[in-house]
């Protein structure tokens, strides 16, 4: 998958200090591609203009050589045509493990009943939450309702998957039970962008890295580059810092 | 601390439902105590008072079936007003927002009783607005409309801004983001005190008694000129009302346990 980003720019609040400033980049990734970086840095804005969420002051994005669209309608097709996970609070609070795995395919991709079901349930068979399926959200652990998540994004076989510190809210445990998860995702032939401040957890699974500060891109290349001899001092000075523990 | 000396008061924080249900019955045996006390010793003075009284129960009756009416009709209405005023609130149109703003500041910085002598006499005769219930009625709903209007926004307001992101990432449209993600987690913010306004609504119809309207109140007092009985005209007309709004608390009460049970 290729991303291309030319003179993006992107205030928030708007008006106010520009979180992504004048950004370009122009990157192949096989599977998975992480976005690292100080935080402020302008990684998680990123996420949310690639996933059409909001809309850059300036600039543009193209995904495999397509211009993301800037008009709402259009925007929602992009959106529905991929996942995304938040650090939390993803799922609907009032509807059961299932329900918020079924709704989108109802109601966005126009599923019958019986489909939704069945995919909805295939789906959390999948990733081990079978058991839970008739559950609340807030009847499950931090780690469960992430995987759930995950199971909504990935139900209706989005192209791609968009992951905003998908960990950043849970304790050790549960975010190895959601990393491994995502890691075994690596099997499907959906490709990822991965926010995350997991940094060994990056260096497992990114074959590219896009290293954020300041709302620029100061390195992107290769993971295994990346993490043996990053190119810039910043880079190498926020490693050295992540990795030091 | 509230919740020990105000039983009724607490909103089942800490008192166990049992205990207060307890209080409560025990409570409403002493009212009615002290009401049969009342009652004996006016008995005894005016022999024959309920008798006459009861010869206007249709009276009462009617009045009380009114009240009903007026206040459904008023809440349905008022619904349909507190969610407009709640969206126009949070309209980009400023002259939109600015007037919804005004329209619930002026409702609430003045008494229903001012409300229902202006709007009635000074502006429903110039408009043309003959019929006296249907101005009852809208003057009621204009006034609850803004406190509803209010509830409506805090409901909205309390949904969470990740769980509109959710809705637009999983592709939803705004009307499906509202329908399916905003509305019915707003529900349960507005329930328990709708209910409540809706209480509120009922006791505050008595006030169209002033433009005429023979709502229960009005009944009450006809009755009372035409017997003299004051005791036996006005103890109907509270128990009538209370007969009315203690369901409603009740299931205001009932809703805010179901749909906040942990707090």
């Amino acid at each position: 998958m290729r991303l291309e980003i030319r003179h993006l720019a992107k205030a928030f609040p708007p008006g106010r200090r520009r979180v992504i400033d004048d950004l370009s980049l122009d990157i192949t990734f096989g599977h998975v591609l992480a976005l690292l970086g100080p935080s402020g840095g302008g990684k998680s804005t990123l996420l949310r203009l690639i996933a059409g969420l909001d809309l850059p002051d300036e600039g543009e994005i193209l995904i495999d050589g397509r211009r993301m669209p800037a008009d709402e309608p259009s925007l929602r097709a992009h959106r529905t045509g991929l996942g995304v996970v938040f650090q939390a609070f993803n799922l609907f609070p009032h509807r059961t493990a299932i329900g918020n795995i079924e709704l989108p395919l109802r109601e966005v991709h126009g599923w019958d009943a019986a489909r939704a079901r069945a995919r909805a349930m295939e789906m959390l068979d999948r990733l081990g939450l079978s058991g839970h399926a008739g559950k609340f959200p807030d009847q499950l652990s931090g780690g469960q309702r992430q995987r759930v998540a995950i199971a909504r994004a990935l139900a209706p076989g989005p192209g791609l998957l968009l992951f905003d510190e998908p960990t950043s809210s849970l304790d050790p445990e549960m975010t190895a039970e959601v990393l491994s998860l995502i890691d075994g995702l690596r099997d499907s032939s959906t490709p990822m962008i991965l926010v995350t401040h997991e940094m060994g957890f990056a260096r497992k699974v990114a074959d590219s890295v896009v290293f954020l500060a300041g709302g620029k891109v100061l390195e992107s290349g290769p993971a295994t580059t990346f993490f043996a001899e990053p190119s810039t001092p910043e880079a190498g000075a926020f490693l050295s810092k992540v990795l030091a523990y | 601390m509230r919740a020990r000396f105000l039983v009724l008061g607490s909103p089942g924080g800490g008192t166990n439902p049992r205990v207060a249900g307890a209080w409560m019955v025990l409570l409403l045996l002493l009212l009615s105590a002290a009401c049969v006390t009342v009652l004996g010793s006016s008995a005894a003075l005016t022999r024959g008072g309920w008798e006459s009284v009861w010869a206007y129960r249709g009276v009462l009756l009617r009045g009380w079936m009114l009240t009903i009416l007026l206040s459904v009709l008023a809440l349905v209405l008022s619904l349909l007003i507190g969610l407009l005023a709640a969206l126009l609130r949070g309209s980009r149109v400023i002259p939109l927002r600015m007037g919804a703003i005004l329209y619930v500041e002026l409702i609430r910085g003045t008494p229903l009783l001012a409300q229902i002598l202006f709007l009635y006499y000074a502006v429903a005769g110039t408009i043309g607005l003959q019929d006296r219930l249907a101005a009852g009625v809208l003057i009621l709903s204009l006034f609850a409309g803004a406190y509803l209007g209010e509830i409506i926004r805090a409901g909205i307001a309390s949904v969470p801004a990740t769980q509109i992101d959710s809705a637009r990432a999983v592709g939803f449209t705004p009307w499906q983001t509202h329908r399916f993600v905003i509305l019915p987690q707003a529900l349960r913010v507005i329930l328990p005190p709708l209910a409540g306004q809706f209480a509120s609504l009922i006791k505050d119809s008595s006030l169209l008694s002033v433009i005429g309207i023979g709502e229960f109140t009005l009944a009450a007092q006809q009755v009372n000129s035409a017997t003299y009985r004051t005791l036996e005209s006005y103890l109907p007309l509270a128990v009538g009302y209370l007969a009315l709004t203690l369901p409603v608390s009740l299931l205001a009460r009932h809703l805010e346990r179901r749909l906040h049970p942990g707090d």
